[in-house]
């Protein structure tokens, strides 16, 4: 099987990228797209709720038109790689233990065992207070660990314990930090304390000697309507959000495609008013190398081919890696395995 | 820059049987033309020969008629209205069960993107029988008086832009309110009209209550010509149908004329943008744009109007324009060479008269007939390409500042068959639609089709619904209460 994806390694992960402007730049473009400089709540507001609409019903059937795209062969094998390099292959259990955050780690470093052509996933993203064993079990395979923070899931709790939670998950080492919103806040209208959250974890982000990426969860599934979806998706980006992801997987619904297809407008939108690429990562629900090539073709029709980069766009999941290397192992072989083909991590 | 390359993936012409000749499907049987003549149909996009099919003419279409009429009185007419139902049941059916073979039959005839048939053509048209099979039972209780009557034998002429479909809305509603058929396909696209006559003989629909007559326009005016035709149905120009309603003007015979249109699409600067863009995408370029009631003037409120062009031209980069048998193709062919000539002729007259002309760059396989996604600027009301119907993917752009410059504008036509109106604003979607003549309006949608909803147009679009409830109007004459 030939694959033209390679393996994110720790070099080009780092590319160009909006992480690498400085607090003020982040400010400053955010103030030129609202057009006042002081980034009021009610700027905020104006701005925000005079986003263009989303149409359920339209956005629901473009969704469904995109997944109907036939994907077959070459085309296939090609996505099916490009999907293991965009997967934070994810462990997020209250019983998580040393022990198996190696062992997600091990599959991660070798997802097909005796197969050096199959791609490494691009992070394993685990709670804060496992990012020093994540971080020595990746070692310098290239592979980066991203830590969920800020009182996840739910990120109820004061301004200081969320970014003192960050602050830990940064100094042990993770360089992707994935933030949920106050969507209490969002939701009653207080633009500016969300806005003004992010901004502050992004500062602690920044604080350390390699700038972690910063992954902000909307948890569309609490959003409610595509409007909401579409204005927390602008305000993420506004405060500075490397990547805005669906949903915590913690709350049902997680992501969707017409969510994703609503985020990915959202990026393409921003890219086109201010220069800056943000990534796009629906999490929670994507289990089967299917979904995961419907996501992809949403990526390419509907934000564009430079979004299909393990730096823009990324799958939250847990299972759908051994699906993937399923389908994988058909394409090499012709014939269907089974799941005792694949490791358990 | 890693691209997305779709591998292609053709759907299988196995599934269909193509005969080198077809003969006419009256009372039942396949029969020769008493002529003799024939025509060829091609693949639109292959110029391949796909069939020689019969041409009928007045002795032929005189044969159909005696059929059609010995079946309505003897048996059709009759009969029970639940147990027509069982036959259109069966009918829709059928359809379903044998959706892939109409739908890849559809696309080699007629050239269209095998996602549309798939999806849309054969479901509907399957839909439509399944909905009036409902209402056959029913006639009695739907509002046209006690016990209405069927007119007798109608004469049916459809076009070639949705053979399957057009034939769907024809069949269906005049089988379940008791009469019988002599329809006549479109001379380019015969074929699924055939395979639905050897569907009937399967679903043993009695003999003669529905009958094919193939041909050109001379069989179609020889239908509607013919003295024991009761009620006549037409979809196709609005100047064939001109012609239709000055030839049976006088005679007892009762029409319905579905006719051309050149839609308003209407864009408000509050609209959904992204779904919009769908919307004038779906409008325009669904069939080619080859669609009587297709939103081809789009017209769009200054103050969004470059935002919305610009949108739309990088949507357009998207579309996928080749091998209609491929499931990822978005714009197949057009349907012959006849219509590419003529597209070509409004798109130049469009460039002569001043208008911007912008087309998707997309590479056009080099057999068959091809014309790729075209977006006109700065057209004006006065330009041809504004006034006059298309039919093909050749979007007109206008601009509005005013609500009631958005219905004057979308009103200033001679057609009159649908309209789209796109904005957040309830009130103003409500507002609009009172002020719009035409007779179909969507509202943040375009070109949806359901059998339950009746379509039809004002002015030079037509009389007559077909569809829903006001379709079974078209097909009965009201019971008298004394």
């Amino acid at each position: 099987m030939t694959s033209t994806v390679t393996t994110p390694s720790s070099e080009s992960a780092h590319g160009p990228h909006p992480a690498d402007r400085t607090g003020d730049q982040v400010a400053a473009d955010a103030a030129a797209v609202i057009g006042t400089a002081d980034l009021s709540e009610a700027g905020l507001r104006r701005f925000l709720q005079g986003l263009p609409g989303v149409d359920r019903v339209g956005a629901d059937g473009r969704a469904a038109q995109l997944g109907t795209r036939s994907i077959k062969t070459s085309a296939k094998a090609w996505a099916l790689d490009l999907t293991i390099s965009m997967i934070d292959l994810t462990t997020l259990e209250g019983a998580d233990t040393d022990g198996k955050v190696r062992s997600l780690v091990a599959k991660a470093r070798t997802p097909e065992p005796g197969d050096a052509t199959c791609p490494r996933p691009a992070a394993v993203c685990v709670y804060g207070d496992m990012v020093t064993v994540a971080r020595e079990a990746v070692g310098t395979s290239g592979i980066h660990v991203a830590a969920v923070a800020t009182a996840f899931p739910s990120g109820r709790a004061g301004r200081d314990v969320r970014l003192a939670d960050t602050r830990d998950a940064v100094a042990a080492g993770a360089d992707e930090i994935d933030m949920v919103i106050d969507r209490g806040a969002f939701l009653s209208g207080r633009y500016r304390k969300v806005y003004d959250d992010i901004v502050a974890v992004r500062e602690v982000c920044h604080e350390a000697e390699r700038p972690a990426h910063l992954k902000v969860i909307l948890e569309t599934g609490e959003l409610a309507t595509y409007d909401n979806v579409r204005r927390a998706s602008w305000l993420a980006m506004l405060a500075g959000a490397d990547f805005i992801k669906t949903s915590t997987g913690k709350v049902s619904p997680a992501a969707t495609l017409p969510v994703t297809v609503v985020m990915l407008e959202a990026v393409r939108d921003f890219l086109a008013t201010t220069g800056v690429q943000v990534g796009v990562k629906p999490a929670g629900g994507i289990r089967t190398a299917k979904d995961a090539i419907k996501y992809l073709v949403a990526v390419n029709e509907v934000a564009g081919e430079a979004w299909l980069d393990p730096d823009y766009f990324r799958f939250g999941a847990s299972s759908l890696l051994n699906d993937v290397l399923l389908q994988r192992q058909k394409l090499a072989t012709g014939a269907y395995s089974g799941p005792d083909y694949v490791t358990i991590d | 820059m890693p691209r997305f390359e779709y591998a292609p993936a053709p759907e299988s012409r196995a599934v269909v049987d193509i005969a080198s000749s077809y003969g006419l499907f009256i009372d039942g049987e396949f029969v020769e033309s008493a002529s003799g003549g024939s025509l060829k149909t091609i693949n639109p996009a292959t110029e391949e020969s796909l069939a020689d099919v019969a041409v009928a003419d007045e002795s032929d279409v005189d044969r159909a008629v005696r059929a059609a009429r010995r079946a309505q009185e003897k048996v059709w007419g009759p009969m029970p209205g639940a147990e027509r139902a069982k036959y259109l049941f069966r009918i829709a059916r059928l359809l379903a069960e044998r959706s892939r073979e109409f739908a890849v039959l559809e696309v080699l005839d007629n050239g269209k993107p095998i996602r549309e048939a798939r999806d849309v053509d054969v479901p509907t048209a399957a839909a439509h029988f399944f909905y009036y099979a409902g209402w056959a039972d029913k006639l009695d209780h739907a509002g046209f008086g006690p016990s209405p009557r069927p007119h007798g034998v109608a004469g049916q002429v459809i076009p070639w832009n949705f053979p399957l479909l057009m034939l769907a809305w024809k069949i269906a509603p005049a089988l379940a309110t008791g009469n019988t058929v002599v329809l006549k396909p479109a001379e380019t696209t015969p074929l699924t009209a055939l395979l639905f006559a050897d569907l009937l003989r399967q679903a043993e629909l009695p003999p003669g209550v529905v009958n094919i007559v193939t041909g050109a326009g001379a069989t179609g005016a020889a239908v509607v010509a013919h003295p024991g035709v009761d009620k006549v149905a037409f979809t196709g120009s609005t100047a064939v149908g001109k012609r239709i309603a000055k030839e049976i003007a006088g005679t007892r015979k009762h029409a319905t004329l579905e006719l051309g249109g050149k839609a308003a699409n209407i864009v408000f600067d509050d609209a959904p943008i992204d779904q919009a863009i769908e919307g004038i995408v779906n409008g325009i370029f669904f069939n080619q744009g080859q669609v009587c009631c297709a939103g081809s003037r789009l017209l769009v409120q200054e103050s969004v109007a470059e935002e919305v062009v610009d949108r739309l031209k990088a949507r357009l980069g998207t579309l996928r324009v080749g091998d209609p048998m491929d499931k990822n193709t978005d714009v197949g062919a057009i349907n012959s060479a006849a219509q590419l000539a003529r597209i070509t002729d409004l798109t130049k007259a469009g460039e002569e008269e001043g208008a911007v002309r912008w087309t998707a760059d997309c590479a056009l396989p080099e057999q068959g007939f091809w014309f790729a996604p075209t977006v006109f600027t700065d057209v004006s009301a006065a330009h041809r390409i504004a006034r006059e119907e298309i039919f093909g993917p050749v979007l007109s752009v206008l601009t509005f500042r005013t609500p009631a410059e958005a219905v004057a504008k979308a009103n200033n036509t001679p057609y009159g068959l649908s309209a789209g109106i796109w904005t957040e604003k309830g009130s103003r979607i409500l507002a609009m639609a009172d002020k719009l003549r035409a007779g179909v309006v969507w509202a943040n949608t375009f070109n949806r089709f359901d059998p339950t909803s009746p379509f039809g147009g004002y002015k030079e679009s037509g009389y007559g619904r077909e569809g829903g409830r006001h379709g079974l109007a078209s097909y009965l004459i009201e019971g008298s209460t004394r």
